[in-house]
């Protein structure tokens, strides 16, 4: 079936204004270095190059700093009385006394120590090829974090495609170009005449909570 | 000292599923009731309104609707060699929290148990012997029949407005139905969904392989509806944000759909929310309850509610420990099998196979929490125990349910996890896999139980509870027999890969990825006081005025998502409170 008519495309198209550039971008949490290595690093998670969008045009960082700095940060729904077992097997769930802002917090100069002796720079000044090796490293457990900063590489990551698809009102997912890019189309959530269309492409863009189009 | 409230009737302890039945069934007597929910108050206007209700991070990934574990959490162990560990953030489980419970958020597939389900060890003893239930198996029969909860199982599909097409009706099976499920005595209140591509394309197949397919049991309307209590719904538009989410339309099933605008009608049924309850109190013989002790949030301060009758309706995990904090019971030793208070824990046994089919549009974010069509060809009435060397049996769906890029994006294995190779597999793969779900059953076990535990504590200073849990060699084996069954299944229909998801033989419990909501067990139901918490009115042995619902009744999980049987057991349960224990209070059995 076509779909080049029965579905026309809104006759204005809603944009975001255009954003603050990340360079003068005002940092509610991380301090100017912790704001570079999370540019180098979620720039490697999700690169630029290659068909679709990257973490920093989708502004992943901006998105990162005010997770950080709200109650996911500081783990505001989380149990966190002690006595704490860091070094329990991972299966069993997070045992760190440090919420995720602590861990950002303490585990980037770690790391960034073990990029210096194993590379001879921190990590935001490494090669490319470098930055992937290293977090290599980190994600395999071999850079010798100690147990209360051992999840850091998995909630980077983990925080790093939240803020690539989640809605554009938390910082990220900028100009719904990771939706759009995959065929998600956002916040539509109406779709009674779908179930039915078997094996048919969906042919509208995504929308977003505060009615953004693309 | 507490503050008192006036003397109620009824005090009901949680107003989600269970709760919202036992307070319209028994206002509807005239009785004084009022029910404390330690949440917020939530209704579809405003607080699922479109579109901030769409909003996968805060709901799918934050989890604002659940239960806060800084407030009230459990400490978990695989066995009694290991230190029990707090849930400090949440993952394999997700307990709802505020008016609706998790009736709120949940995904609508409603189902009844087969009727062997609720006589296992019968069934398994009249045609295998005894000799066959594996070492360290509680399997029990349920003190209650099929039959019996027939009429209440309907009832309760009628309040909460299923959609489905019956397979046995009166004993007549019916073509395109589930020929293995047990009788009704009527058909669902709402015809089937429709059926999306990846749904028809397992019927197809499964059909073809010579099985039944059937839609799934939807608590999500078809149509426009009109339930015994006047609550009105509408027809579901496949939105694709239900699980985890309040409909933002009147199309999920929930207490908020179907019973509380009915509900908050009765001038003699009123609700405090953020109160929750700390213990239920004891009169001076412990024969009976004298009401509940709450911590009024806004207040800041302990308060006495004083009542005839208390109803525990706070979710499984919560009854338990309410009960084990009030001394409701004996706490159940593994090593002597003395006490029954946190016995048979048990869960559910899942796994499946994604398929990627690479030409092919599914449009996954078309969808809604019960969507597809099933399978119950290796259901338990079906499998030869004897021969297959397990007990229990599972049900197999196909059909999207939501397509949210931060948690439903399935990649081939062996994509990496980041990087360029991550980009390029995002942008070939969204939309184009499907999968099949094996919903398998859980059997209880000496090893898998409840009590408190020694070290941590809440806000109050109670003990938290202590979740002793594992796999067992018996639903493992069930699990990947399931996997080589379903994979000949899967590979007719010839995608360009597919891979499989079952756990192993000697599979850890892990808390971190979520597995299901169906915590079950803890207050058991028996014939005798020796065996279990609650007889078969859900009327606790220990004090005639106090009722569990929920999940905790269950002797041991069925295969099935289970609120279709709490909500059963609940009628079931109030009704017999209407038409024997309040003309004349005392233990009915
Ligand atoms: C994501 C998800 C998906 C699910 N999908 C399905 C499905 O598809 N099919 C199915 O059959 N089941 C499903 N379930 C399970 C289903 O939601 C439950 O079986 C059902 O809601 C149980 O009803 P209940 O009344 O026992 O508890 P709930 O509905 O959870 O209500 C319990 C209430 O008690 C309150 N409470 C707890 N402790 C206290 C206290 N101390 N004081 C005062 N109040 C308290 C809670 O805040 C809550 O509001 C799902 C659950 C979840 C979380
Ligand atoms: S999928 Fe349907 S029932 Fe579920 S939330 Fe959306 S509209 Fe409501």
């Amino acid at each position: 079936m076509s779909h080049s008519r029965g579905w026309p495309l809104p006759r204005k198209r809603r944009k975001a204004p255009p954003p603050v550039p990340l360079e003068d971008y005002d940092r509610a949490y991380l301090n100017a270095d912790e704001w570079a290595f999370v540019m180098a690093a979620t720039a490697r998670l999700i690169p630029s190059d290659g068909d679709g969008p990257g973490a920093i045009e989708t502004r992943v960082p901006v998105f990162i700093d005010l997770q950080l700095a709200g109650d996911y940060g500081a783990a505001g729904d989380w149990y966190m009385e002690g006595p704490h077992d860091p070094s329990a097997e991972p299966a069993r769930g997070w045992q760190s006394p440090l919420n995720p802002a602590e861990v950002y917090r303490q585990a980037i100069p770690a790391f960034d120590a073990w990029c210096e002796e194993t590379h001879g720079e921190i990590f935001a000044k490494l090669s490319p090829e470098q930055q992937d090796a290293s977090l290599t490293s980190l994600q395999k457990g071999d850079v010798g974090l100690p147990s209360e900063l051992r999840d850091f590489f998995t909630i980077l990551l983990a925080n790093t495609k939240e803020g690539y698809f989640a809605d554009p009102i938390y910082g990220g997912n900028h100009g719904m170009q990771s939706w759009v890019y995959i065929g998600f189309p956002g916040a539509r959530a109406a779709y009674r005449a779908w179930p039915e269309r078997h094996n048919v492409k969906y042919p509208l863009g995504p929308v977003s909570i505060s009615g953004e189009r693309a | 000292m507490a503050r008192q409230e006036q003397k109620k009737d009824v005090v009901i302890v949680g107003l989600g599923w269970t709760g919202s039945i036992a307070g319209i069934e028994l206002a509807q007597e005239g009785l004084e009731i009022v029910a404390l929910e330690r949440g917020h108050d939530q209704n579809t206007v405003p607080d699922f309104q479109y579109p901030q209700q769409i909003d996968e991070l805060k709901y799918g990934v934050r989890l604002k609707m659940m239960q806060k574990l800084s407030q009230q959490t459990l400490t978990v162990r695989r066995s009694g060699d290991e230190t029990a560990l707090p849930y400090r953030s949440l993952g394999s489980f997700l307990p709802g929290n505020g008016v609706g419970g998790a009736g709120t958020h949940w995904n609508g597939l409603n189902w009844r148990p087969q009727p062997a389900e609720l006589k296992l060890r019968s069934h398994v003893v009249e045609n295998w012997g005894e000799g066959i239930i594996p070492e360290g198996m509680n399997l029990g029969d349920y003190p209650v029949s099929y039959d019996d909860l027939e009429p209440f199982f309907t009832q309760f599909e009628k309040v909460a407005g299923i959609s489905g097409y019956a397979g046995n009706l009166n004993g007549e099976i019916r073509e395109g139905g589930n020929p293995f499920e047990g009788w009704r005595s009527e058909d669902y209140p709402m015809p089937p969904l429709p059926t999306t591509y990846d749904s028809s394309k397992f019927q197809a197949a499964a059909k073809a392989m010579g099985y039944h397919p059937f839609p799934a049991p939807a608590g999500i309307a078809s149509t426009a509806y009109v339930n015994p209590y006047g609550m009105q719904m509408g027809p579901c538009n496949f939105c694709g944000f239900c699980e985890r989410f309040g409909c933002y339309q009147y199309s999920k099933s929930s207490p908020q759909t179907t019973i509380l605008d009915a509900l908050k009608r009765y001038p003699n049924f009123s609700y405090r929310t953020q109160s929750e309850v700390l213990r239920v109190e004891l009169a001076a013989d412990g024969k009976t309850a004298t009401g509940v002790t709450y911590w009024d949030d806004a207040a800041q301060e302990e308060v006495f509610q004083p009542a005839d009758m208390v109803i525990l309706s706070s979710y499984q995990l919560n009854n338990v420990h309410l009960m084990l904090l009030s001394g409701l019971g004996e706490a159940y030793n593994p090593l002597t099998g003395e006490g029954t208070l946190g016995k048979n824990y048990a869960y559910q046994m899942n796994g499946g196979i994604t398929m990627f089919f690479r030409e092919e549009e599914f449009n996954p974010f078309v969808g809604h929490g019960a969507n597809g069509m099933v399978i119950d060809d290796f259901s338990i009435s079906q499998n030869d125990f004897g021969a297959e060397g397990f007990i229990g049996g599972s049900y197999w769906r196909s059909g999207t349910f939501n397509g949210q890029p931060i948690r439903n994006m399935p990649l081939p294995a062996g994509t990496p996890a980041w990087g360029a190779g991550w980009k390029q597999a995002i942008g070939e793969n969204y939309g184009h896999a499907m999968s099949i779900g094996s919903h398998g059953s859980h059997m209880a076990y000496a090893n898998n139980h409840l009590d408190l535990d020694p070290t941590y504590t809440d806000r109050h200073g109670r003990p938290l509870m202590r979740m002793t849990f594992n796999w067992q060699d018996n639903d493992l084996r069930m699990n990947q027999f399931m996997k080589s069954k379903m994979e000949p299944l899967a590979a007719s229909m010839n995608p360009d890969l597919m891979q499989a998801g079952f756990k192993n033989i000697g599979a850890q419990y892990d808390v971190r990825p979520y597995q299901t909501t169906h915590n079950t067990g803890g207050h058991i139901m028996s014939e005798n006081a020796r065996e279990g918490v609650v007889n078969r009115y859900s009327q606790t042995w220990k004090a005639h005025n106090v009722f569990a619902m929920g999940a905790g009744n269950f002797v041991q999980n069925t295969q099935y998502n289970p609120t279709g049987l709490v909500g059963a057991l609940a009628y079931h349960t109030v009704n017999a409170i209407r038409t024997q224990y309040l003309s004349n209070p005392r233990p009915l059995v």
